[in-house]
């Protein structure tokens, strides 16, 4: 009993120390959080193209539309956003790289700013869809800023959310391997 | 401190009491402006009920880019459009749990700065009440232990050795007694006396 006594503080402190440890890890993000919308079908949205004459993005678009029964990325980005410019030769490595269409919806975002920012850096989406007031990506898929993205399967379920930039590595190691998964 | 101010009477000692007071006044001034609400004047809606409603759910609604601040006092965009999201709802006349509910749906249990009671959480709850009474069970414990033991008998050599140092004018310091195995210390030993 005294033994135990004298052990428990350092017992404490080990305890501590892991968590603070774990806590500073540099690869820790505290702005991953499960998405409770992971599981479930896409909830029903429309959103205008961003120039006339060009198709706009819907949730029936993935059920009954142009990419009925394919895996498709859904990435959230807006020109006013640095994070995105870093994104966004990535996103056309995704779209080669797994065989997919990758669709970008442009979140509070200005149709002139977008065309400027996609006229500079190229386009790599396969539809462009604006979300002027952000509703669409706040309440059909929650995000917490841009960009993020989504998978989204052949049955139009989400099933992977990417709060934050894309990487190389994480393209490599978790998407590709998932869009493999999901294109079966 | 107000009592020492009142016998102060030099000019440095005001000086140090008029700072003081300052320092407190800035203090209390900060925790007015933290606790302040990020409301803008547009959101607000014209039913005083509703409003005081949307605030109350606002408080406890985490504003999902700034995790530490609720949608109420934060100025992130996010944060605005939650508000007038919440608002909008209850305009529609949703309860206060269907507006928590539609939150949950998008953000999930982190969006709310109370998580609520569920297997995963039940330990943040039960957490510090489990503590406190493991504290007091061992506290209890050690008490009763302690209050148990009875000193056991001395054994004989024991007995011995107490006689012997109980002997008057017969101190251990003189050199040691080699009988029971106690041997002086350096400091002990030789002529200390």
């Amino acid at each position: 009993m005294r033994r135990l006594l004298f052990v428990l503080p350092l017992i404490v402190l080990a305890a501590l120390t892991a968590i603070f440890v774990l806590g500073l890890n540099p690869n820790r993000d505290p702005h991953e959080i499960d998405s409770p919308l992971i599981g479930k079908p896409v909830a029903s949205f429309t959103a205008p193209a961003l120039a006339d004459g060009q198709p706009g993005i819907a949730d029936s678009d993935f059920l009954t539309g142009a990419y009925k029964g394919q895996v498709v990325a859904i990435n959230f980005f807006a020109s006013w956003c640095v994070p995105c410019r870093a994104e966004h030769p990535l996103l056309k490595k995704l779209s080669a790289e797994a065989g997919i269409p990758v669709l970008g919806l442009a979140w509070k975002d200005k149709k002139e700013a977008l065309q400027g920012f996609l006229g500079e850096l190229g386009n790599p989406y396969d539809r462009v869809g604006t979300d002027e007031n952000g509703r669409i990506g706040i309440v059909g898929f929650g995000i917490t800023g841009v960009p993020e993205t989504f998978i989204i399967d052949k049955q139009g379920i989400i099933r992977d959310r990417i709060p934050g930039p894309l990487s190389d590595d994480l393209i490599e190691t978790q998407l590709l391997p998932l869009i493999k998964d999901l294109q079966k | 401190m107000s009592g020492v101010s009142l016998t102060c009477t030099s000019l440095s000692c005001a000086l140090r009491h008029g700072l003081a007071a300052a320092f407190v006044a800035a203090f209390l001034l900060t925790g007015l402006v933290s606790a302040s609400s990020a409301v803008q004047p547009d959101e607000v809606l014209s039913d005083p009920a509703l409003e005081a409603r949307a605030e109350a759910i606002s408080r406890d609604i985490r504003c999902v880019v700034c995790q530490s601040k609720s949608i109420d006092e934060s100025d992130a965009d996010i944060a605005h459009e939650l508000r007038v999201m919440v608002r909008e709802q209850l305009k529609a006349g949703a309860t206060d749990d269907q507006v928590r509910a539609y939150l949950v749906a998008r953000y999930g249990d982190f969006v709310l700065l109370k998580p609520p009671f569920k297997a995963k959480t039940a330990l943040i709850w039960t957490g510090p009440f489990l503590l406190l009474l493991g504290a007091g069970i061992g506290i209890y414990l050690y008490y009763c232990r302690a209050k148990r033991v009875e000193a056991a008998p001395l054994s004989a050599a024991e007995e011995a050795r107490l006689k012997d140092l109980l002997k008057p004018g017969e101190g251990h310091l003189d050199g040691g007694d080699k009988e029971d195995g106690y041997t002086p210390g350096p400091y002990l030993g030789g002529d200390v006396t």
